[in-house]
């Protein structure tokens, strides 16, 4: 447990950097994936026939789903499916994390069939003090979704919790 | 049937949608999404034994309260904005139930729009999950 976490300058001046851009795909299969891990039973997302009668191009992505992004051994975190990043990162040193919540806006909708190009920064760093885990280290990261037409269809913004 | 702006008002319920996910569930769920976090799944990864279990994925909270007002929606609209906080853990094969109220409708722009005040409380009645939305109707 922390006593106390310190956002050094080095920290800080990770905030706002921009990773490179990587590629998540958006297949019938993959919507099928998400949709079933949720425990839909809405057909819309996982027969297509079902899915053009209501009126949509394609199986839509679940709510909060953009994508799966693509898995590259060496390249991608094998525990988290991202890209491992290769600019400046945050340097810590605190083992545990937990997810402390989200917020997607839509700014276009995304179907099966869809390449997404997503980016993401950190947004803020705060400490906050927590009765049963110390001091937590709050970084906001925000990430940005544009589809195979450069059109930006979803910004998320997340909290990680590392104590 | 497709919900419409003039079908609903301040103040009503979104019907209710309860959730157990087990073991297996929150696999399927980081398959699907991706997260394979072993606080997930792991009853013998480290953060899992200091927190006494595996934990539900905050995410799939967050998908599942999407599920809920979309389910609502039945493709009468979009949504526009969903958010959520987690400030206490799900376990496994608890029941959570997740649910709603619409706080506001309103138009703006010619566009039909209802802000939604969204819940995930766990079988204590607690609620860990306090989230909210944004819609668009199409009619």
């Amino acid at each position: 447990m922390a006593e106390k976490i310190e956002i050094t300058p080095e920290m800080r001046a990770v905030v706002g950097v921009e990773t490179p851009p990587w590629t998540h795909e958006v297949t019938t299969t993959s919507v099928r994936a998400f949709a079933r891990g949720v425990g839909y039973t809405d057909l819309v997302y996982f027969d297509e026939a079902e899915a053009k009668r209501r009126g949509y191009r394609s199986l839509p992505a679940p709510a909060t789903y953009f994508g799966t992004p693509i898995f590259i051994p060496g390249k991608s975190n094998d525990t988290f499916s991202n890209p491992i990043q290769t600019g400046p990162s945050l340097k810590h040193g605190l083992r545990n994390v937990l997810d402390g919540g989200a917020e997607i806006e839509y700014e276009g909708d995304i179907c099966a069939g869809d390449t997404l190009t997503v980016t993401s920064k950190v947004a803020d760093l705060a400490v906050r003090e927590s009765k049963t885990t110390g001091a937590m280290l709050i970084v906001t990261q925000e990430t940005t979704c544009r589809n195979q037409h450069g059109k930006v269809v979803a910004k998320q913004r997340s909290q990680g919790l590392f104590y | 049937m497709p919900l419409r702006y003039d079908s609903f008002k301040e103040g009503d319920p979104l019907p209710v949608l309860k959730k157990k996910p087990g073991v297996t569930q929150l696999v399927k769920y980081a398959a699907g999404g991706g997260d394979f976090n072993p606080l997930h799944h792991d009853f013998a990864f480290p953060q899992s034994k200091a927190i006494g279990s595996i934990i539900v994925h905050g995410r799939f909270k967050y998908a599942a309260l999407g599920e809920l007002v979309s389910n609502w929606l039945d493709h009468g609209g979009r949504i526009r904005k969903l958010s959520c906080q987690y400030r206490g853990m799900d376990l496994p094969d608890k029941e959570m139930t997740l649910g709603g109220t619409v706080k506001r409708k309103w138009t703006e722009g010619g566009e039909k729009l209802a802000e939604l005040e969204l819940f995930v409380t766990n079988e204590e009645g607690k609620n860990t999950t306090p989230g909210s939305a944004v819609v668009v109707l199409r009619g």
